[in-house]
């Protein structure tokens, strides 16, 4: 958090409703989400209770397990929960592109990708926890599941852990994306808490939000007092319709809440940079779709070195990346960079286009840009910049200083003699000029995960599949 | 002058444990807090009659989960316990004798356990010896506080291990970092408890280990699992914290005279002393709130209350107040960023701060 969302935050609070600090949305948002609430049982790990599910606002479908200490109701409710979910996802695989890359084959990816929207960062946990616990089973063998269990497994655990990629939307949470647009006039913790979160966001603070009786928990966790006075009760009367409504009073408020959430983030106008990340989250979805037709084994229960650093490496720099195009793609990202010296906008108040570097054949058109700006710059001579009105631009600091900043163009201009018209910022024109660039290092190179060296462990072991992973107890 | 058992004054006492210490460590600066622990006073019950219910609760299912798992492990004179300590500590443990302190009465455990424990100390067995429910005491801010742990303290060759049995799963390897840490946290308790014990034995304290045996379902199945975990970062923070909270005798001395928590209960228990009474006691002892009292803390509700009417900057959360630098109100902030109000000595750069901040703000969302 910066002080930039800090002061958001404090006006919040004096003014009664959640402050933006975001202009544009900085997440995609599917045509058509899955919406998915999952209930666990409390005290246990993984055990589901229920969910909410559904892409249809009007038809959520609910799914509930009536006696949860039932092994073979779990498993039924999980087959349940395979035919919602796995003809979604699998829907997406028909429409494809045909996509060309640089040193390699080229490769099909999806026109468009699933998306599943769960309340809370927890719920994110409880998805991947459910995909743990069900994509060892098989449906074959001595210990049989339900047909499509071991895939939902798959799928769940690719989506959980991709969920953790900065910027990737294929699983998102509301509560998370909702406090990246806006600033309400509680603590982090508390807006973990949707409904309360949304209070803010539309008519302001409100009791009622932390009243599990108006609004209950949005999940994983229920209500304990629902839990014992009412959940328990029903469960103990045998009456599998008593606890199913029971549950759905606990879940129809929140999908509510859900939806409204879809409709404020989708009020917001989209940011190129969620495009861009959206194509990569479907070349990701493909990459895993083609992954298991060629029939490769579940995801390990802890990755292998090789595996791991890789993965940390696509993070890190997903991360950078995330970082950079929402700065990019939104002035008031851009502010908080401004605001410590990294960044700094003003007006162009004068320019020398034709001027040039060097003599003779290494002589170079190098137009010279000075800036007036109220911004602390914080950015010694010779750093290089970018600006977001010109994404090819590449520009070098010459000097800065009472509110002064001369800067020359070294990038994007054109071939000619000349710059390019537009290439060099008019006189009078507002323009804005980062440290922040899209160039990162690339990623070191790493073994085949079969040459791992012995002081990492060795080549990891390669899946089985045995039965004492088909019947891995799950109470 | 006040004490302690005049602040509680009628209510009856309402024992510590560990969470209860771990939580007070979390907070030091809490006099509040400080003072109703001390004086054993039921937080819970003084929130409920304030009109501020703490957000606790805990589900029958985690609660017989919790319990059932517990039995588990203890079943058979620690059968299983003794099963995984001997693979985790790599112990020749041949038998083990087991002692359930609970047995002997309430009133009796304490010295009790003092008695087994300066004996396993002082003799180095070589036979194990598990000891269940041992009542441990430690001293919090001049105050004696007694523990009631579940935990089992096991001892080999005169070194002391401490038990923890908790229900959250460990899978792959891997648990809720959260859930750890506040084990470890409760865990340290219990180790601070018992070395001082041994302590005051005359045995050496570091007899007790710091590293704690965690006990928790592996997977999603009701198989126990153990793993070590090292807690003397735990230890070093709470013992510090310990060392610098304040002392109550000074927070008492720092309360009107005369003032009470009391709750008055009448003859059928329940409280019948007047809500805004009881609340204006409550104020004249500073509480420092912040957000994360909400999961430790059965006063937060009226607290966050208080820091609303107040307009204090901790509601937002301590990264927030940290990043204004001390400004403590929400007004005095926004009024250094509208320029409406002249920072004070010392405030001249997060005013500097705000101001910029501000307009940014102003120049992005017009």
């Amino acid at each position: 958090m910066s002080l930039l969302t800090s002061l958001a935050r404090l006006r919040a609070l004096e003014q009664g409703i959640a402050q933006p600090v975001a202009t544009v949305r900085h997440c995609h948002l599917s045509e058509r989400p899955m919406v998915f609430i999952p209930l666990k049982l409390s005290g246990e790990a993984a055990a589901p209770l229920a969910a909410m599910l559904g892409t249809d606002r009007a038809r959520p479908r609910l799914l509930v397990v009536t006696q949860p200490r039932n092994r073979d109701l779990r498993f039924a409710w999980a087959a349940e929960l395979a035919g919602e979910l796995l003809p979604y996802i699998e829907g997406f695989l028909a429409d494809t592109e045909t996509v060309e890359r640089r040193n390699a084959d080229p490769y099909e990816r999806a026109l468009d990708a699933p998306q599943l929207i769960v309340p809370n960062p927890a719920g994110v946990a409880f998805t991947r926890l459910l995909g743990r616990s069900t994509r060892f089973r098989r449906a074959d063998g001595p210990y049989p599941v339900p047909e499509g269990v071991p895939l939902l497994g798959r799928w769940l655990t690719y989506l959980g852990e991709r969920a953790a990629y900065p910027g990737s939307c294929l699983m998102i949470s509301a509560t998370e994306e909702l406090a990246r647009h806006w600033a309400s006039g509680q603590s982090a913790l508390e807006d973990a808490n949707l409904a309360a979160l949304l209070a803010w966001i539309t008519t302001g603070p409100s009791d009622d939000a932390e009243d599990p009786l108006v609004w209950p928990p949005a999940g994983p966790a229920t209500d304990p007092g629902f839990d014992a006075e009412v959940l328990a009760p029903a469960i103990e009367s045998g009456s599998d319709e008593r606890v199913t409504e029971a549950l759905r009073t606990q879940l129809e408020p929140t999908w509510r809440l859900m939806w409204q959430s879809v409709d404020l983030l989708s009020g917001l106008p989209e940011a190129p940079g969620a495009g861009q990340r959206w194509e990569q989250d479907r070349g990701s979805f493909s990459g895993m779709a083609a992954h298991l037709a060629e029939g490769a084994p579940p995801q390990p229960r802890r990755d292998g070195a090789v595996a791991a650093a890789a993965k940390l490496a696509r993070m890190e720099r997903a991360q950078a990346a995330y970082d950079v195009q929402r700065a990019y793609d939104d002035p008031l990202i851009m502010a908080e960079y401004r605001l410590t010296g990294e960044a700094f906008a003003g007006e162009v108040i004068e320019t020398v286009p034709d001027n040039t570097e060097g003599e003779g054949r290494s002589r170079k058109l190098r137009p010279l840009v000075v800036i007036k700006t109220d911004d602390p710059v914080r950015l010694a001579p010779g750093t290089s910049l970018g600006t977001p009105e010109r994404r090819g631009q590449g520009a070098e600091l010459v000097s800065a200083g009472e509110g002064l900043v001369t800067l020359k163009i070294t990038k994007g201009m054109g071939r000619g003699k000349t710059a390019a018209p537009g290439a060099v910022p008019e006189v009078g024109e507002r323009v804005c000029y980062t440290s922040l660039t899209g160039d990162f290092q690339g990623s070191p190179a790493l073994p085949e995960a079969e040459a791992t060296p012995w002081t990492h462990g060795g080549p990891p072991p390669e899946h089985v599949p045995d039965d004492e992973d088909a019947q891995e107890e799950w109470s | 002058m006040n004490t302690l058992d005049a602040l509680r004054g009628t209510t009856p006492p309402r024992p510590h444990d560990a969470r209860a210490i771990a939580a007070l460590a979390a907070n030091p600066g809490c006099a509040r807090r400080a003072l109703l622990d001390g004086a054993g006073i039921d937080k819970d019950a003084v929130a409920r009659h304030l009109g501020f219910p703490a957000p606790f609760g805990q589900s029958p299912f985690a609660i017989t989960r919790g319990n059932l798992f517990e039995s588990l492990v203890k079943a058979d004179g620690c059968a299983e316990l003794l099963r995984m300590l001997r693979e985790l500590l790599g112990l020749p443990v041949a038998e083990v004798a087991y002692h359930d302190v609970e047995n002997v009465g309430a009133h009796l455990r304490h010295t009790h356990t003092r008695a087994l424990i300066d004996r396993a100390a002082r003799e180095g067995q070589d036979a194990g010896t598990l000891y269940d429910h041992p009542l441990l005491s430690l001293e919090i801010a001049g105050h004696t506080a007694y523990l009631e742990p579940d935990v089992v303290a096991f001892q080999l060759g005169g070194r002391f291990h401490i038990v923890e049995i908790k229900s959250f799963a460990v899978v792959d390897g891997q648990a809720d970092p959260a859930a750890v840490a506040a084990a470890a946290r409760q865990a340290a308790v219990y180790v601070l408890a018992l070395r001082a014990l041994l302590e005051e034995l005359g045995h050496d304290p570091l007899k007790v280990s710091h590293e704690v045996v965690l006990v928790c379902p592996e997977n999603f199945a009701n198989r126990p699992v153990a793993s070590l975990v090292d807690v003397r970062r735990q230890l070093a923070v709470l013992r510090r914290q310990l060392a610098r909270m304040t002392t109550l005798d000074r927070l008492l001395a720092g309360l009107p005279d005369d003032v009470t928590f009391d709750l008055r209960p009448g003859e059928d228990g329940r409280p019948t002393r007047p809500v805004a009474e009881l609340s204006d006691a409550l104020r004249g002892a500073t509480a420092r709130y912040a957000p994360d009292c909400l999961s430790t803390c059965d006063m937060c509700f009226f607290c966050r209350d208080e820091a609303r009417q107040e307009g204090s900057s901790d509601l937002l959360g301590r990264q927030v107040r940290d990043e204004l630098g001390g400004v403590a109100s929400v007004a005095e902030a926004l009024g250094l960023a509208d320029g409406e109000r002249d920072p004070a000595e010392g405030q001249e750069e997060i005013a500097r701060l705000l101001r910029n901040a501000e307009r940014l703000r102003r120049e992005c969302l017009t």
